[in-house]
């Protein structure tokens, strides 16, 4: 379109009709009053975003009275508890990711296939966590975890609420992420199975020969990567900033961290936020890159295709 | 749409094309009893049906009448509540989709959208794990078979429908399957696309010797192409036939009405076997029913109108096919007529002239009269 518009308006003050010159001309200015709104909004949004972190990033390197310094950041690494928690975090993150996709993938997949109609059922069951507050789950998993009569101190039962709450790796919080996960990770995959029809897929693979587990993991799964890298991300997303329910139930994964450190290091405290910020920025886009490799199979024609340029205008 | 000028075999001669699958002899295909419910709808109801080795077998119906649901019955997708279907004399109702040797084209484009044409096609054989530069090789084959060997590097999204349907045709021909099932592979396809495509898809059936059944419910699809059509009705067979003697001797009163245009005309049966009809009294074809009130069915191109100052029908309109003009007349007692005229005989036939219309001096199929048809 941008390559467009110069080469119109090059080419009508040669042309001697004034009749078409005056249509493209009001064109233009039709069109450059969206595109004056479009600037405003972003400069908006840009200031709501950009402001706090920079408000920050001088919070982080200025001291008042002793000028500019990157003590915050450099100290991160040797920081108390920094790389535990860090560690900590990025596990619960990996084993809810795998939790929630081997929980959600087959179960879409099946309904989909099997029983369209209980779709809105599970759609419901997946959207609740959403409306459930986290405060809510922690009172109930300390209730459940809580409850444990003597009697049932020798039993399998117990001892798995005490490996569930192991303090170096509390497999609880896996759980309780996962739940919370659920909506963003039925979202991702709904719209990703919803854009290919998967059903005659199956068929066509079947026809082929192939049995159902590699019916799945060969025609399924490749055809909802980009959606999987989404999900996996939303989840990482959540992990890595969830405080509620980890604080309540007395763990110290990475948001809980920076909680605790800001009370004495308030600097260091806020240097990691942004840090965090700016790797779940770029795991993003190291992501969405994957993604759309992935999905250039499926929608992003190879250069030289015919169809990218017919498809624009 | 004139269905006698291909006879079975005629028009396509056995192409030029190799015949990397004629290794696959054809099948023969038996529907015995199959009976379909979904719910109150039944979709297939006690179907009978056999198709020869080698030949290709249409599925023709109104939709809804189940011709997919019995081609998804024969490739696994579905199963029958009642009833058995047998390849080769062996009872296949219960072996599993994956199992059953039957390549499948599907009615919407079906290509997997994350591997390139090529891995398209050779999908079957790398789940029968066969070696890469074998794969390789017989995909290019097919690939070239299907009139598409430029085309290996190609997603299904930088495809036209057709070359999708030609890449979905070799896959499915990948496996040397013993049975070939095209579930209305042209209809997503622009009219040229599909007369091409159809020419092709006969070709190359006839160059591999594979039985094929084809679902449409486009009858000039099935009758040019097919070896013999079978009409479906409300999960029945109608009748089985190859296409000139559906045309020509269509079994039942569907058929006939199904196949082609037919003109309803009331009648009045006379002794001798002969029927009265438009002024006229013809030799009656077949059964004759049993009921007072008849009708016999007459194609447009077995009537003949002339414009007449003294006739008793009028033009309501003629429509020009080419060589032929179809003239609708009212009659005079209700009802109307479609009889064909050549069309350099049309002209005096414009809308509102008087005509005489009289059926062609040959034997006609009668039928009890419908109720509530007022011709
Ligand atoms: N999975 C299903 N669930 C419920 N009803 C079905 C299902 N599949 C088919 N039917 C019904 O069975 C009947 C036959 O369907 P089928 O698809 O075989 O028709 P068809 O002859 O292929 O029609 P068309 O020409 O429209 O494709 C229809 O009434 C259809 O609504
Ligand atoms: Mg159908």
């Amino acid at each position: 379109m941008a390559a467009l518009t110069p080469t119109a308006s090059a080419t009508s003050p040669a042309a001697p009709p004034p009749k078409e010159a005056t249509p493209a001309a009001s064109s233009v200015r039709r069109r450059s009053r969206p595109r004056v709104w479009r600037g405003a909004v972003l400069v908006l949004a840009g200031i709501y975003f950009v402001v706090p972190l920079l408000a920050s990033f001088v919070f982080t390197v200025h001291t008042p009275g002793q000028g500019v310094s990157f003590e915050a950041y450099t100290g991160i690494l040797s920081a108390d508890g920094f790389a535990d928690s860090l560690l900590l975090s990025l596990g619960l993150a990996a084993c809810t990711i795998a939790l929630s996709l081997l929980l959600a993938v087959p179960a879409l997949v099946a309904v989909r296939l099997g029983a369209p109609r209980l779709g809105p059922v599970v759609e419901i069951v997946c959207m609740l966590p959403l409306v459930v507050p986290p405060i809510a789950l922690v009172s109930g998993i300390t209730t459940v975890l809580g409850w444990g009569p003597e009697y049932l101190s020798t039993t399998p039962l117990y001892q798995t609420f005490i490996v569930v709450q192991n303090e170096s790796f509390p497999l609880v919080l896996v759980i309780a992420y996962t739940v919370l996960a659920l909506p963003f990770v039925y979202r991702s995959l709904d719209a990703g199975l919803r854009a290919v029809d998967i059903p005659t897929l199956v068929e066509a693979a079947r026809n082929c020969g192939a049995s159902m587990p590699y019916v799945i993991l060969r025609v399924v799964l490749p055809n909802l990567r980009s959606s999987l890298a989404g999900a996996s991300f939303l989840t990482l997303a959540l992990v890595l900033g969830e405080y509620t329910i980890a604080a309540l139930l007395g763990y110290q994964p990475f948001a809980v961290w920076i909680v605790t450190i800001s009370g004495s290091q308030a600097q260091t405290s806020v240097a990691v936020s942004l840090l965090s910020l700016l790797i779940a920025w770029a795991l993003l886009m190291v992501l969405s890159r994957a993604g759309a490799r992935a999905a250039a199979g499926a929608t992003n024609p190879a250069p030289g295709a015919p169809t990218s340029l017919s498809g624009k205008e | 749409m004139s269905a006698t000028s291909t006879l079975p075999g005629g028009a396509t001669g056995p192409g030029p094309a190799a015949a990397p699958g004629a290794a696959a002899p054809g099948a023969l295909v038996e529907f015995r009893g199959l009976r379909r419910e979904f719910g109150p709808t039944v979709a297939l109801d006690g179907l009978d049906l056999t198709a020869r080795p080698g030949e290709l077998l249409a599925l023709l119906g109104p939709s809804g009448c189940g011709k997919t649901t019995a081609l998804r019955v024969l490739a696994g997708f579905e199963h029958p509540d009642a009833g058995e279907v047998l390849v080769d004399g062996e009872d296949i109702t219960r072996v599993p989709a994956n199992r059953r040797d039957a390549g499948m084209v599907f009615q919407s484009y079906s290509l997997f959208p994350h591997l390139n044409a090529r891995d398209n096609v050779a999908f079957g054989l790398r789940v029968r794990k066969v070696s890469a530069a074998e794969r390789r090789d017989r995909a290019a084959e097919l690939l070239g078979l299907v009139g598409l060997p430029e085309h290996g590097d190609r997603f299904p999204h930088q495809m036209s429908g057709g070359q999708q349907q030609r890449v979905a045709l070799a896959r499915a021909l990948a496996l040397r399957p013993r049975v070939l099932l095209l579930d209305e592979p042209l209809s997503a396809l622009d009219a040229k696309v599909r007369l091409s495509l159809r020419e092709e898809i006969r070709r190359l059936q006839l160059s591999l010797g594979i039985t094929t059944i084809f679902v449409t419910h486009d009858q000039e699809e099935a009758l040019s192409m097919a070896d013999r059509v079978a009409v479906l009705n409300a999960g029945r067979l109608e009748q089985c036939a190859p296409p000139a003697e559906l045309y020509e001797r269509p079994a039942t009163a569907f058929v006939a009405e199904f196949v082609g245009t037919m003109n309803r005309l009331p009648g009045q049966l006379t002794d001798g076997g002969r029927v009265a009809v438009a002024g006229v009294t013809l030799p009656v074809d077949g059964e004759i029913p049993r009921s007072p009130a008849v009708e016999v069915l007459i194609r447009p191109e077995n009537m003949t109108a002339t414009a007449d100052e003294r006739g008793t029908a009028t033009v309501v309109s003629a429509s020009f096919f080419g060589s032929v003009t179809r003239v609708l007349l009212d009659l005079p007692g209700g009802g109307s007529v479609k009889a064909d005229v050549p069309s350099r005989d049309a002209g005096a036939l414009a809308p509102g002239v008087r005509a005489t219309v009289r059926p062609a001096d040959r034997p006609v199929l009668v039928v009890p009269a419908a109720a509530g048809t007022g011709a």
